[in-house]
């Protein structure tokens, strides 16, 4: 058994201390041999301390495309050619995707735009549209909508979002190859503010966009530092005309071995099967993930790509005889 | 299941509204370029994970809004696919 496994079985399996960044780096860099070990230690850690649950959530684009901003992985951003159309959901069409997710046994939904931040506009519609959820449909509502000003996390809180989604997408030291438009600091400030608020933070990112070992490392050593209440782990998935569009994706084994090491990393947090999945891991890669740490997932489609059939993910979960968690449990 | 919505890439279960009867698909649906040229096995491949971002009666990129368990895709000039 490599070191770095016995060392987390102690510190983080028998006492809930996360890995530092040399102890997540360890692990990344464990060869493939000793990948199913780190698995099997990872799901102990994540049924000990986070219990066998999984999250379900259903995500949606209140306003797609058209974005200022210059994320070099994302289809919706305005500077880049993409065939990705600016376009609106009316509030009916979200309350009624609100209503498809809750029918599939998710207690989540995150309303997702593609801005900056929020404008003025923005702020209306998704007022709008939770009041009009939570009138109708017995589910959360999360948000994801850029960076915000304190007024703006403010009546957030005040609409009854109880989550705010507001990923780093990379590591510090690596951001400014992935965005220019704005800082890892603003972000930070952003998700500050939220965890100020009550609201619980959802912060993850991307792998695969062309970060190093360490940086994955270092980057897993950052979201621990700011212990969310959810990390979704997304994989890149090229998207054409964006910069990265010709990038390859993640290799199965090191996505599995980089979700064994987040788990390790934070050890209470809900890590989450986001975007890319489908691609970089397949049936039997995303069935290792929930057996590796994973606690969470996004069933169905995404906000500009398709996921899998949210009853095939349901179907692995009842397969795994891992129970889906109820709304009473989030409450 | 209309055999001239998409190009060459098979959606699983797209349905077009109001599309142009008898007319086939000339451009491929996920690049854009002409459906008959060139190689367009990656976009068949993509097209299992992406919705179509252009008509494939007339190119034009289409408003597209995808939804947790389905999607929809505007042409201005052609018409609706969801699926």
């Amino acid at each position: 058994m490599p070191e770095i496994l016995d060392q987390a079985r102690t510190q983080v399996l028998e006492n809930g201390v996360g890995l530092d960044e040399a102890g997540v780096l360890a692990v990344l860099n464990l060869p493939d041999e000793h990948l199913p070990a780190a698995l099997q230690l990872a799901h102990e850690v994540r049924m000990r301390w986070c219990g066998p649950e999984v999250e379900v959530e259903g995500i949606v684009s209140l306003k797609t495309g058209g974005c200022p901003e210059d994320c070099h992985f994302c289809s919706q951003s305005g500077l880049f050619t993409s065939p990705v159309r600016a376009v609106w959901l009316d509030i009916p069409s979200l309350v009624e995707a609100a209503k498809q997710t809750a029918k599939t046994g998710a207690t989540e939904f995150c309303i997702v735009a593609a801005v900056r931040g929020p404008d003025d506009r923005l702020m209306r519609q998704l007022r709008e549209g939770v009041a009009a959820i939570r009138a109708e449909v017995d589910i959360q509502v999360a948000a994801s909508v850029g960076m915000l000003t304190q007024e703006q996390v403010d009546e957030l809180v005040e609409m009854g979002v109880h989550r705010y989604n507001h990923n780093l997408e990379t590591c510090r030291s690596y951001f400014p190859n992935v965005v220019t438009t704005h800082s890892w600091e603003e972000r930070w400030e952003t998700l500050r503010m939220v965890r100020e608020s009550g609201m619980e933070v959802c912060c993850g990112g991307i792998l695969g966009l062309g970060e190093t070992v360490e940086q994955r490392a270092e980057f897993a050593a950052q979201l621990a530092e700011l212990d969310p209440h959810e990390v979704p782990l997304n994989f890149l998935n090229p998207r054409p005309g964006t910069p990265l569009e010709d990038r390859s994706v993640v290799e199965g084994k090191d996505a599995l071995r980089a979700i064994a090491a987040f788990r390790l990393a934070m050890p209470r947090t809900i890590l989450r099967y986001a975007g890319g999945r489908e691609l970089t891991l397949g049936d039997l890669g995303t069935r290792s993930g929930l057996l590796g740490g994973i606690n969470a997932v996004i069933v169905g489609n995404y906000l500009t790509t398709l996921g899998r059939p949210a009853t095939t993910d349901l179907e692995l979960l009842q397969d795994l005889k891992m129970p889906v968690k109820a709304l009473s449990a989030t409450l | 299941m209309s055999s001239d919505t998409t190009g060459p890439a098979p959606p699983g279960t797209s349905t077009r509204v109001g599309a142009p009867a008898g007319t086939a698909a000339f451009w491929c649906d996920r690049c854009g370029t002409p459906a008959g040229e060139g190689d367009h096995t990656a976009c068949r491949a993509a097209r299992q994970w992406e919705p179509p971002r252009h008509c494939g009666h007339c190119r034009r990129r289409m408003k597209v809004q995808v939804l947790p368990i389905s999607w929809a895709a505007v042409c201005v000039e052609h018409g609706e696919t969801r699926a």
